[in-house]
């Protein structure tokens, strides 16, 4: 027992264990999601977040010492934003010739995702710092959690509601653009950028390049959006 | 690959760098990334130095944002009684959004005459 409690603490004080389980959690939720047939149900973000706050849970590990070792893979997300400059320069074609259509998309979902969050939350009586934290909830994290707390919102609440949202746009994508009947890749891929940013994205890449490209766009262009449409919205609500 | 590498990281440094310095309200990675596209578009040479990793990060984009996911678990009991409305206010506005977006990208690029190949 002594060996096993030794071999813990030392596993406890470095980030290989959780760098380690982070990639299995992963690697688990990846290979479920292709056995299921890449149902979007069956998110790979979803069944690692479950399985790993579990084991977190189970072992009585706090999250600080789990981010020790996941902090690796967290630093990743700002390379992978700016390696979406290549699917970008790849679609350039698409996107020139797409500029109003992307307007017209960029402006109407985004706002449209500002508006009916706030008024439903407004209707179940919520106010005050948890309707400031949800404004700027489909923005990309580094972007929302800057807005959050410019405008007095809490932006620790601001990111939990971002990874949800992520993981709602990833789930309800697919069939409800196929319920729509919205059959063209890009215009697929920018509603669910900026309605979903990252999180959406990476969905949309596995769906279709043209629609991860397109996602890449919407995520980027609502990023900055974003920062003006929210307060002036949450202006309404106050 | 680290040419490669270190042309993502230092885009991103600059990125930063600027984004505090000129206090500009666009985060550091998102200025890196328009760094890298004005890359491509002096240096055309630079897009197939870049593919072989940009490719590798994008195809596992899911993964990295697993960290911050587990770090939503630990504040799910401080939403407490306002847990509901604030999951019907994302269900409802991603749904909503997806669809507002998507509709008016195809309306649009319907009555401009600008159909995808």
């Amino acid at each position: 027992m002594t060996e096993f409690t030794e071999v813990w603490s030392y596993l406890s004080r470095e980030p290989l264990l959780w760098l380690t389980a982070t990639l299995l959690a992963y690697s688990i939720g990846d290979a479920a999601f292709r056995a299921s047939g890449r149902k979007p149900w069956v998110n790979p973000v979803l069944i690692s977040v479950v399985l790993l706050a579990g084991i977190l849970w189970a072992s009585g590990t706090r999250y600080a010492t789990y981010f020790e070792g996941a902090k690796f893979v967290h630093f990743l997300l700002g390379p992978a934003t700016v390696a979406l400059a290549l699917p970008l320069w790849e679609t350039r074609h698409h996107v020139r010739r797409a500029a109003l259509p992307i307007l017209a998309a960029l402006f109407a979902g985004s706002l449209t995702a500002v508006l009916s969050a706030l008024a439903i939350a407004h209707s179940f009586g919520i106010s005050g710092e948890v309707l400031i934290s949800l404004a700027p909830k489909s923005a990309t994290a580094p972007v929302a959690l800057g807005i959050s707390e410019q405008m007095g919102g809490s932006p620790t609440l601001t990111a939990v509601l971002v990874i949800l949202t992520g993981i709602i746009g990833a789930i309800v994508a697919t069939p409800l653009l196929n319920l729509l009947g919205v059959r063209d890749w890009r215009a697929r891929g920018l509603a669910v950028g900026v309605a979903a940013h990252g999180i959406g994205t990476a969905r949309a890449f596995q769906v279709h390049p043209v629609a991860g490209a397109f996602a890449g766009l919407g995520m980027g262009l609502n990023a900055v959006l974003t920062a003006f449409l929210a307060p002036a919205v949450l202006h309404l609500f106050q | 690959m680290v040419h490669a590498l270190l042309i993502l990281l230092m885009c991103q440094l600059l990125g930063e760098v600027s984004s505090r310095a000129l206090g500009l309200p666009l985060p550091g990675p998102v200025l890196g990334l328009l760094l890298l596209l004005a890359g491509f578009a002096v240096f055309p040479k630079l897009v197939d130095l870049m593919r072989p990793l940009a490719q590798g990060i994008l195809g596992h984009l899911s993964l990295l944002f697993v960290p911050a996911g587990v770090g939503v678990v630990g504040h799910l009991d401080a939403l407490g009684g306002q847990g509901v409305g604030l999951f019907l206010a994302l269900v409802g506005s991603t749904i909503l959004a997806i669809a507002v977006g998507s509709l008016s990208f195809a309306l649009v690029a319907r009555l401009t005459g600008n159909t995808d190949d």
